[in-house]
């Protein structure tokens, strides 16, 4: 391994030079560009609730077990007019172990046992939320936890790709969420559960500033006493059932959404999905095969309709209360109806865009808008969905705002090759470069369709007729470029192009492009992949603004 | 290491690749004719000169194909001769077919691996009849990788790979003389390291 240059670190992450060989600082941010006092660089504990959350469920839950197995117990012992047989005693004779606990005499020995173990996890889950601390620095968020197994993890800020703030219904009844700050990579998230909900808005904010490379605040730093930690609680609470009885919980000066759901269309548009289709097929062939004298075939209906259902509720409540604001560190998107998800998305950490419409949407207009982005999830999660989904269904007008706010650096001339062009298209006077026509056996319905444009900043793929599709690829977010050749396309004399960039729901792969046109494009690509690379700065996304202040 | 930058790094003064002291050496103990389709429609580059790969990679893989083609014939034998289990003979047929094939293909396939190393991105193709080609910006790369197995270790190859935050790129060049591999890996940070941008 070669031994690296002195100053090779191009990436311009720090303007100010203060640690040039990556060593990461414990240097407490500047007061100025933060405004909570959980983010100072000092050492901070979760919220003193946070042991019920984690843990305290599962108390309950075996709390319930055993009232549900003693039930009959208690109400003999507690409440023995409602027992309809009057001889209890002989039926809990053998077999029981509180009975064989009463008549050996070892009520004491048991109660201590049973103290010990409650003691045991009280204790247990108390040092565990004591040891569970965490720290905002300079240039890293830190988490510490662990009793007999100590685990830290460091996420250093210029690499944050976002971050969520998820409110499950118990903690939001209560005012409190848990914060994850996204990282590059597999299983790469450092979690920070719970904390009260203003803080962890302001931990956020913080967070997100300080990534971005701006050094300066923007408004005066809030000097909000800290208050007792009862005084937190009950505030907490009370300001957690206001903002339930409410609905939104938007903290103030938060700009609004631009795209409303209404929650008919929702609906609808889970309705109208492929998986209906499906439902109504099996349907269709049940009656069938019933009306032939296969009776039992409709038994096969009803778990397949409950599973449906369960399907389109799960879905149409994670999407309820949808909504997608521009603010200064990135688009903010919220949605959920029990669980509600606010997650920050800075910019350039969009990898690429698709906006997709099915046959069914097709009367309606609807579409629908998914992004390739790192969601620091294992690979197994399969929650990353929600985080992938940018507009679940929404109007052209509605997909013409949300893309204005993911692309923010698009040139105006560009809109129209991905609005008029791209997602309707091909129209008149078609600047996409489409298949050719004698290799229409490859797409037979999409191939007029089917095609890529080089725009200035980024590369659109147009492909579907069925599904309608438009993939945008940003070349500053660009990973690789491939060309694929197999024998019927030589024959045909064409090649399929593949655009690589970090995993996600959108493909990048088009087929049946012109020979000289592919060779044309994996060149241009290229070029202007390595181009676009060299000038993007969207990862400190704020610090142009800060010299231009200086 | 050829030369070393100077103290302000950027796209614009950072080590150049093309330079042809930096390839030295690239080409020593390789291929030195790239085995494409004959059909005129085949993908190409128009300009530029293909690294080529050893051809100790195709004795590697001709022994390793080889020692599976005994195992799997010693187990048929063992099954048909000492079991009676004549079935055997349908999976292990399959597979004998697809063994003899890739042996067969294998002194054609290591001639059409080749890489090029250009000013700001690496290409690398591989295939015949499916042919690939990927362009890997140098700045992409999170990693290169070397791996040699203990026949590799023997012919004294080895095999580079190329990670960038794509899953799908999937760069590897096999059958590189470990001398080259080692070389091209630091030639290949050195020129990542300078050129890195965000994600």
């Amino acid at each position: 391994m070669s031994v690296l240059p002195d100053g090779a670190h191009s990436d311009g992450a720090r303007p100010d030079g203060a640690h040039p060989d990556g060593a990461h600082s414990d240097i407490a941010p500047p007061r100025a560009s933060v405004h909570s006092p959980l983010s100072d660089g000092e050492w901070h504990r979760l919220h003193p609730l946070t042991p019920l959350f984690r843990g305290g469920f599962f108390l309950v839950v075996i709390a319930g077990i055993v009232i549900a197995n003693l039930r009959d117990r208690l109400i003999g012992t507690f409440l023995p007019f409602f027992v309809p047989d009057a001889a209890p005693t002989e039926d809990w004779s053998y077999g029981d172990p509180l009975d064989w606990i009463f008549e050996n005499d070892l009520i004491p020995l048991a109660g201590i046992i049973v103290l010990g173990i409650v003691a045991l996890l009280i204790a247990g889950f108390y040092l565990s939320w004591r040891w569970h601390t965490f720290r905002i620095t300079e240039d890293q968020v830190e988490v510490r936890s662990g009793i007999l197994f100590r685990t830290q993890r460091r996420a250093p800020l210029d690499r944050v790709q976002g971050v969520n703030l998820t409110r499950p219904l118990f903690a939001r009844l209560v005012g409190m969420g848990k914060l994850e700050v996204v990282g590059a990579g597999l299983d790469a998230n450092v979690k920070l559960e719970y904390l009260s909900t203003a803080d962890a808005e302001e931990v956020r904010a913080d967070i997100l500033r300080l990534a971005s490379g701006a050094r300066l605040a923007r408004t005066e730093p809030s000097t909000g006493a800290v208050g007792s930690r009862a005084h937190a609680v009950t505030s907490a609470v009370s300001n957690g059932i206001t903002g339930l009885i409410n609905g939104a919980e938007e903290p103030a000066g938060e700009p609004e959404s631009v795209v409303h759901i209404p929650v008919g269309r929702l609906i609808a548009s889970h309705v109208l999905s492929g998986g209906t289709v499906g439902l109504l097929l099996l349907i269709i062939g049940v009656v069938i095969a019933s009306a032939f004298g296969a009776t039992w075939a409709l038994f096969t209906l009803i778990p397949a309709i409950i599973g449906f259902g369960a399907y389109w509720f799960s879905q149409i409540v994670k999407a309820l209360r949808y909504s997608i604001a521009p603010t200064p560190d990135g688009v903010r998107i919220t949605f959920g109806l029990f669980t509600t998800v606010t997650e920050t998305l800075p910019p350039g950490r969009v990898h690429a865009v698709e906006i997709s419409q099915s046959i069914l949407w097709r009367p309606a207009g609807w579409w629908m808008i998914r992004i390739n982005r790192l969601t620091g999830r294992s690979a197994t999660d399969t929650t990353t969905d929600q985080f992938t989904t940018v507009l679940p269904v929404g109007t052209r007008d509605d997909v013409e705002r949300v893309l204005r706010l993911l692309l923010p650096g698009t040139p105006d001339e560009e809109w129209p090759l991905i609005f008029e062009h791209g997602i309707l298209g091909p129209g008149k006077e078609d600047p996409y470069t489409n298949t050719p026509g004698r290799a229409r056996i490859i797409r037979p319905f999409s191939w007029r369709r089917n095609g890529f444009l080089l725009a200035p900043h980024a590369m659109l793929l147009r492909r579907g007729v069925i599904w309608r599709k438009l993939g945008i690829f940003p070349f500053a977010r660009l990973q690789s470029f491939a060309l694929h050749q197999g024998p019927v396309d030589r024959m045909l004399r064409v090649a399929t192009g593949r655009v690589q960039t970090v995993s996600g729901p959108v493909w990048g792969t088009l087929a049946a492009i012109d020979r000289d046109a592919a060779l044309g494009l994996f060149e241009d690509v290229a070029r202007s992949a390595v181009a676009a690379a060299s000038v993007d700065r969207s990862h400190r996304w704020r610090e142009e603004q800060w010299g231009e202040q200086r | 290491m050829t030369n070393t930058p100077d103290q302000t790094p950027g796209p614009e003064r950072s080590p150049s690749i093309t330079d042809p002291v930096a390839n030295r050496g690239l080409d020593a103990g390789t291929f030195t004719e790239l085995r494409e389709p004959r059909r005129e429609a085949r993908l190409a580059l128009a300009d530029g000169t293909w690294h080529q790969i050893s051809p100790k990679y195709v004795w590697v893989q001709l022994i390793s194909s080889g020692i599976a083609v005994v195992v799997v014939v010693v187990a048929l034998l063992f099954l048909t001769l000492f079991l009676q289990q004549t079935w055997a003979w349908i999976p292990g047929g399959v597979l004998l077919v697809i063994l003899l094939w890739m042996i067969a293909i294998v002194p054609r396939q290591a001639r059409a691996y080749g890489y090029q190393l250009r000013e700001d991105d690496l290409v690398f193709r591989r295939g015949i009849l499916w042919q690939r080609f990927v362009a890997v910006p140098y700045g992409r790369m999170q990693l290169v990788d070397i791996t040699h197995g203990p026949l590799d270790r023997g012919f004294g190859i080895a095999q580079l790979k190329l990670v960038t935050a794509a899953a799908s790129t999937g760069v590897v060049i096999p059958g590189l003389p470990q001398d080259t591999a080692e070389d091209l890996r630091d030639v290949l940070i050195e020129v990542a390291e300078t050129r890195r941008t965000g994600l």
